[in-house]
């Protein structure tokens, strides 16, 4: 493994304990808090950690990779003198990196003199920019009813074995940036820069991503920092961060749009866990630690845009709920500090619909801002609201024809009953290449609320029934 | 102005311990390290003294010296707060953004307040009056249509010896004189007041003013009144927010505080950017006039989280004490609860429910006890309105904060993921919520509507509460199992639901309802319910009434009828006598 940073610093002989990934060690002074340390064992390998905690004679120090084969006397713990920092270019695009920034890929150390530190720094609410371009994914469920926008974090809730994977991929092949339908062709499409970060999910994922990137071509716009499941879990709590303050660099530095996928996110919250609990923290729920929202939220509020550039980050964090359990702690904090988030059901994953997205418990918070005439078009946002509205109206529909028989229905709610099946096989339900666009989308929308009687849709206008309602009783 | 107090021995995130002086007193405000970090005494135990620190500490060493600075954490009051916007210990973030970039930097001393801005004095005492604590010397027009009034500092009283004339003063010239005893001492706009520390009143009255919203499914259900405390606590997503920010446009106080704590940047820049457009109906000026904006976002330094709170009542309590209708938001209490709990574990203190210190129960009641409408020093009127905002973990409701927090308010408005995912807002469940203050502002309804307010939403709950009990048979056997008188309750609640209730803010003539469209709405249903009930007792079948073209009408008044054209009401009146009479002529 090459060294990031190769500086001179105190050097201590012997640790005084070492816990899992932790260990204290005394007798260093001038240490400073959250400097990183490298520490060398007996044979002489380099690993690398962090200052968790600093007294007058001791300090706390996490070791990223773990401390296998470490010894009290024979560990030698070198103080760098520095907070933890990576080098960032725009020729890291394209390569792949370890979960704490150290090139995988064979290639060489990005030749530049920009080191930045991976805890970023937040930003003042008065330099941000209020996002309002959307993101076109060709994907009805979220173009539709949870528009994506640039500069806005948005997550997908999934649970094991759904294709969280394949619709991030999706996205990523598939965004652009979005055009009102009534505006000009541009002709050209815009491309975001990729950052990824996988935290602890298998090689197959990984693998999966990486296919994915070269078969859309896009491999060259991607840098890949990968902590897989058989590295150390304590490097899962930097990766994100490498991969965000790459990101940052690139969106407001380089003024590039970059989409940034980090996966999965559980796995990350596991290590925090973990760590916390080594050093006997008052665990909150769960076991999780008090701060965990604080620390969620260093990750996701590093997204948005930014009065001095033209850049942007955009953030799909993905996370499994352990037993699909929207309430626990890291789906639940996660959802406290991103502008929504897309879920994906169980229940239409075993029916078949791809891609799973439940469009009831999803949500797109900054869309209001990015929908509608001279953006989407004008009928979106109340499109959206109805067909919301009807859906969630189906959802007691059905629970009640499942008590009393589909054929007890009244004629209107029958017809709920169809419009929703509808609305999930051909709605929500693509393919894993088709690519819609927001003109289709609603389109789409339009045909299935004509399946419903035109007095059951209170919220949109009266002129908008006028010229989109194509059902039994529209005007002729 | 600072000696060195003691040095660090031992760093762990916002908590600092130093070694030094006894003579440190508890909740000082002390400068950490070369880069004079800010911070506040927390804890003293013989000579060692815990500091919160309210910046990131990367970097810092055990040895770093520690100064005093013999005050508390204060906040600077005077004209220049309007329109602001600053972080948890009020230093203005567009300064540290011009100072610093787009990132907020470390070890930045700004003055909260421009010190070289020029206001228009105009005395209202003169030298030789005798004035107390809080007197009113002076106005200043801190705004076009906003007169700030000078007081004498709040825990000073005396004989004014020389008062500024009329002229264009900074903050820091003087603008009085005032003898203490026979000491002369100089008053300037500027003042400080430490955050802490509530600022003193001549008497608590009982309000018996609403806070008026706009918000239907507030003022006309649920009403908060001038000088309460309500608590918004739900899920994520389901409309805390949105609902806060629609109180900050809409309410009729005339200044609003609003302090984002711990939650999205975003968030705040969309008041920043929307705000200055957005024009108050009151004073036809932009309502960022009225406006105080304290933005600590969840990755901002936590201690500085836990300090916004008391900032941003402390300047609340200032314009009250003026005389001045001020309502206070903050979104999130959850969060600066969390603040106090990580610093809590960090001080390894022993943990009450969940991982909360044994003392947030008494520190909520200490921040909803600020709210209040009261009798100032200078006897005047004014009040402070608190809507906090609860997210408690999961949704679960039984967690600490809010159950505490229901403890010490007296309107909860209950926020229900089930209907905030059907994409029913605001999703306040009208079983859940309650409001203790509806016999204190029944009377002002009558005097302002002319109507009987209370009797009116008092049948529109036992509906709604009847439809409740009543889906419930519904969700088992189908809705043709009930008899159409029973029908019809379902009918009127879902008029009720849908079109009074639901109220979409993102819709420009539906956000804000005037109290005389709410009552006029609230009056046309009802009536549509007592007509039903008639011709359905006389045979008229429901499903008849279901058709109905008024149902269409009065799901949609809301927002087809602006608050300035409510004679249109009197339309629907007309369409609902009509239809109903021409159905019951059918069937009779
Ligand atoms: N009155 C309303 N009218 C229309 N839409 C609303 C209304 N209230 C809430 N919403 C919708 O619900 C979304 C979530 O609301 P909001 O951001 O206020 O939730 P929150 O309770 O503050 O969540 P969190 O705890 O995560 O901050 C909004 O983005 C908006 O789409
Ligand atoms: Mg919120």
């Amino acid at each position: 493994m090459s060294d990031v940073i190769v500086q001179s610093g105190q050097e201590v002989v012997g640790v005084g304990r070492i816990t899992g990934p932790i260990m204290i060690v005394e007798g260093a002074s001038n240490v400073s808090y959250d400097e990183v340390v490298e520490i060398r064992d007996g044979q002489g390998n380099l690993r690398r950690g962090r200052v968790l905690e600093v007294g007058e004679k001791t300090c706390v120090v996490q070791i990223f990779a773990g401390s296998t084969g470490l010894s009290i006397d024979g560990t030698r713990v070198r103080f760098l003198g520095d907070t933890l920092r990576i080098p960032v270019a725009e020729e890291m695009l394209g390569r792949v990196f370890d979960g704490l920034g150290n090139p995988l890929d064979g290639g060489p150390q990005p030749l530049t003199d920009h080191y930045a530190d991976v805890n970023g720094q937040p930003i003042n609410p008065t330099a941000r920019i209020y996002p309002r371009d959307y993101i076109q994914t060709g994907i009805s469920a979220i173009d539709g009813l949870n528009t994506l926008l640039r500069g806005q974090k948005l997550p997908i809730f999934s649970g094991a074995g759904m294709p969280h994977d394949q619709l991030a991929a999706q996205i990523v092949r598939q965004a652009t940036l979005g055009a009102a339908t009534d505006a000009p062709a541009s002709g050209q499409v815009e491309q975001f820069a990729i950052v990824f970060a996988a935290m602890g999910v298998k090689h197959d994922v990984a693998n999966f991503f990486r296919r994915s990137f070269t078969d859309s071509g896009a491999l060259t716009r991607v840098a890949m920092f990968l902590n897989l499941a058989d590295d150390p879990p304590v490097e899962r709590l930097v990766t994100p961060r490498a991969a965000l303050t790459l990101a940052e660099y690139l969106a407001y530095e380089r003024g590039m749009h970059v989409l940034v996928i980090l996966t999965d996110m559980t796995n990350y919250c596991e290590a925090l866990r973990q760590i916390s609990n080594i050093r006997g923290e008052v665990p909150s729920r769960k076991g999780y630690p008090g701060y965990l929202y604080s620390d969620l939220a260093s990750m996701y509020e590093r997204t948005g845009r930014i009065r001095t550039s033209e850049g942007s980050i955009t953030q799909i964090p993905i996370l499994t709920m352990p037993s699909d359990d929207i309430t626990h702690p890291v789906p639940d904090l996660t959802g406290y500090i991103t502008e929504g988030q897309i879920t994906l059901g169980r229940e239409l994953d075993h029916s078949g619909i791809y891609p799973p997205i439940a469009v009831l418990p999803s949500l797109s918070r900054l869309m209001k801002d990015g929908i509608g005439q001279g953006r989407t078009r004008g009928d979106h946002p109340r499109w959206g609201a109805q067909l919301y509205a009807a859906y969630a109206h189906m959802q007691d529909v059905r629970s009640l024809a499942s008590v009393i028989g589909e054929e007890e229905l009244g004629e209107v709610d029958q017809k709920y009953l169809k419009f929703g099946r509808a609305f999930e096989k051909e709605f929500v339900n693509q393919s894993l290449t088709e690519n819609r666009t927001i003109e289709q989308t609603l389109s789409i929308g339009w045909r299935l609320l004509s399946m419903l009687p035109k007095d059951e849709l209170t919220r949109v206008s009266l002129d908008e029934l006028k010229q989109y309602y194509k059902g039994d009783d529209a005007d002729h | 102005m600072s000696e060195q107090i003691g040095t660090v021995t031992w760093i762990s995130g916002p908590v600092v311990r130093a070694r030094g002086s006894r003579y440190v007193g508890m909740l000082e405000l002390v400068e950490v390290g070369e880069e004079r970090l800010v911070g506040e005494v927390i804890g003293l135990n013989g000579d060692i003294i815990t500091v919160q620190v309210y910046e990131e500490t990367s970097g810092m060493k055990p040895g770093a010296p520690m100064y005093g600075t013999g005050l508390p954490l204060s906040v600077e009051l005077g004209p220049g707060l309007l329109k602001s916007i600053f972080d948890g210990v009020q230093r203005p973030l567009p300064l540290i953004e011009i100072e610093s970039g787009s990132f907020i930097g470390r070890g930045m001393r700004l003055d909260p307040l421009y010190r070289k801005d020029r206001w228009k004095f105009t005395p209202t005492a003169k030298a030789g009056d005798v004035v107390s604590r809080s007197a009113i010397i002076g106005t200043v027009m801190e705004t076009e249509t906003f007169e700030h009034r000078i007081m004498v500092p709040a825990d000073l009283s005396g004989t004014l010896s020389w008062v500024a004339p009329s002229g264009e003063y900074t903050i820091e010239e003087p603008i009085a004189k005032l003898k203490v005893g026979n000491q002369e001492k100089i008053l300037t706009m500027l003042q400080r007041w430490p955050v802490r520390k509530p600022r003193p009143y001549l008497n608590r009255l009982r309000g018996t003013t609403p806070l008026i919203t706009g918000q239907r499914v507030l003022d006309t259900f649920f009403p908060v009144s001038k000088g309460g405390a309500a608590g918004i606590p739900g899920p994520f997503g389901s409309g805390k927010t949105v609902t806060q920010h629609s109180i900050a446009k809409w309410a009729d106080a005339q200044v609003i505080v609003y302090i984002g704590c711990g939650e999205r940047g975003n968030e705040m820049t969309e008041v920043l950017q929307e705000f200055p457009h957005l024009v108050d109906p009151r004073s036809g000026r932009p309502l960022m006039e009225r406006t105080v904006l304290i933005a600590n976002t969840s990755n901002m330094p936590v201690a500085a989280r836990e300090a916004s709170i008391y900032t941003g009542i402390t300047i609340a309590e200032y314009y009250r004490d003026m005389g001045y209708h001020v309502a206070l938001m903050a979104d999130s209490t959850s969060r600066w609860a969390e603040a106090l709990r990580e610093v809590s574990g960090r001080l390894e203190e022993m943990p009450a429910e969940e991982g909360y210190p044994a003392y947030l129960a008494g520190r909520l009641a200490e921040f909803y006890e600020r709210a209040g409408y009261v009798e100032t020093m200078n006897d005047h009127i004014g009040s402070v309105t608190i809507v906090g905002a609860v997210s408690p973990p999961g949704g679960d409701f039984s967690e600490p904060v809010t159950q505490h927090t229901k403890r010490f308010i007296r309107c909860f408005w209950a926020l229900d993921k089930s209907l905030s995912s059907a994409r029913h807002f605001p999703s306040i469940n009208w079983l859940d919520s309650y409001s203790e203050y509806l016999d204190d502002v029944a009377e002002w309804w009558q005097e302002k509507v002319g109507k009987d307010w209370l009797k009116m939403r008092n049948h529109a709950m036992e509906l709604l509460s009847e439809e409740s009990r009543l889906s419930q048979i519904v969700k088992l056997v189908g809705p043709d199992a009930l008899p159409d008188e029973e029908r019809l309750v379902l009918e009127t609640s879902r008029l009720l639901r849908e079109g009074f209730l639901q109220q979409n803010a993102m819709d420009k003539v539906d956000a804000y309802s005037t109290i005389q469209k709410q009552i006029r709405m609230l009056e046309l249903i009802l009536h549509f319910h007592e007509r039903g009930l008639r011709i359905v007792k006389h045979g008229a079948p429901i499903s008849l009434i279901h058709n109905l073209p008024i149902v269409d009408t009065l799901i949609r008044m809301k927002s087809l009828i602006p608050n300035e054209e409510l004679e249109k009401m009197e339309d629907i009146q007309k369409q609902i006598d009509e239809q109903m009479s021409q159905l019951d002529a059918e069937y009779r």
